[in-house]
C-alpha cells in the first residue's frame, strides 16, 4: 500500500454545507474502497493566484491516505465526473515527504500558523 | 590646474563577491520541498513568476529538479501564478 496525498479545489459557489457534503462524499468513497485516511486538512475559502474557470476564490481541501494503487484512477475518474471540483492533484508520497508531513502534523514548524490553524 | 580625473573602464569592473553560493537544501538538511508552502517557493521564482536558474540560487541539481516540480504543482492548484507582473 502506497501513501498518497490528494488536493481538491471546489468551486466557491457552493454553500458551506454542500462543500462539506462533497468532501465527505469523497472520503467515504475512499474508505469504502479499501483506503485508509490518515489526515485531512481543510483550508476553507482561499484566494487563487490566478482565475480558474473565471473564479478567483476556491475551497481547498487536502486528504492524505493509504491506498492500493489501482484506486487512484478510480478516484480521479470520480473527480472528473463531479462538476463541483475545479481542479485536483494527487501525488504519491515518498519517504522524505512522509517524514515531512509527520513533522508538520506534530507542529514542528511554528513558522506557518496558517496551515496549522486550519487543521484544528 | 589639476583636473579631477574620472576613471573610465572599457569593460564593467568585476565586483568581487567572495561569498560562495551553496545549496540551501543540502546545507540545512531539507529533504522534501512542500508544494503547499507558496511563501517558501517564492524564493525560487522571479517577479514574473518564472523559475530562477541554478546559477542564481545556488541550488544543487538534485534539489533544483524538486523545486521545479514543487513550483509546477503549486501553480496547478492555484497557489502560485503561471504568469505575473509584479510578484515581489
Amino acid at each position: 500500500m502506497q501513501q498518497y496525498e490528494t488536493v481538491i479545489i471546489l468551486t466557491p459557489l457552493l454553500s458551506e454545507e454542500v462543500a462539506k457534503e462533497t468532501i465527505t462524499k469523497f472520503s467515504t468513497f475512499l474508505t469504502e474502497n479499501g483506503a485508509e485516511i490518515i489526515h485531512e486538512d481543510n483550508w476553507g475559502l482561499r484566494k487563487l493566484a490566478y482565475p480558474i474557470e473565471k473564479k478567483s476564490t476556491e475551497f481547498f481541501h487536502l486528504t492524505e491516505f493509504k491506498a492500493p494503487g489501482d484506486l487512484i484512477s478510480k478516484l480521479e475518474l470520480q473527480y472528473k465526473r463531479d462538476e463541483r471540483i475545479m481542479r485536483f492533484l494527487t501525488i504519491a508520497l515518498d519517504k522524505h515527504a512522509l517524514a515531512y508531513n509527520e513533522k508538520k502534523r506534530s507542529g514542528a514548524f511554528n513558522k506557518k500558523p496558517k496551515t496549522e490553524e486550519a487543521a484544528k | 590646474m589639476a583636473k579631477e580625473q574620472k576613471i573610465q573602464y572599457v569593460t564593467a569592473p568585476k565586483v568581487d563577491d567572495n561569498r560562495k553560493k551553496y545549496c540551501r537544501f543540502k546545507k540545512n538538511g531539507i529533504k522534501y520541498i512542500d508544494y503547499k508552502d507558496a511563501n517558501f517557493l517564492l524564493k525560487f521564482i522571479n517577479d514574473q513568476g518564472k523559475l530562477l536558474p541554478r546559477r542564481l540560487t545556488g541550488t544543487s541539481l538534485k534539489f533544483q529538479r524538486k523545486v521545479a516540480q514543487a513550483v509546477k504543482r503549486a501553480r496547478h492548484i492555484g497557489l502560485l501564478p503561471y504568469v505575473a507582473d509584479s510578484l515581489k
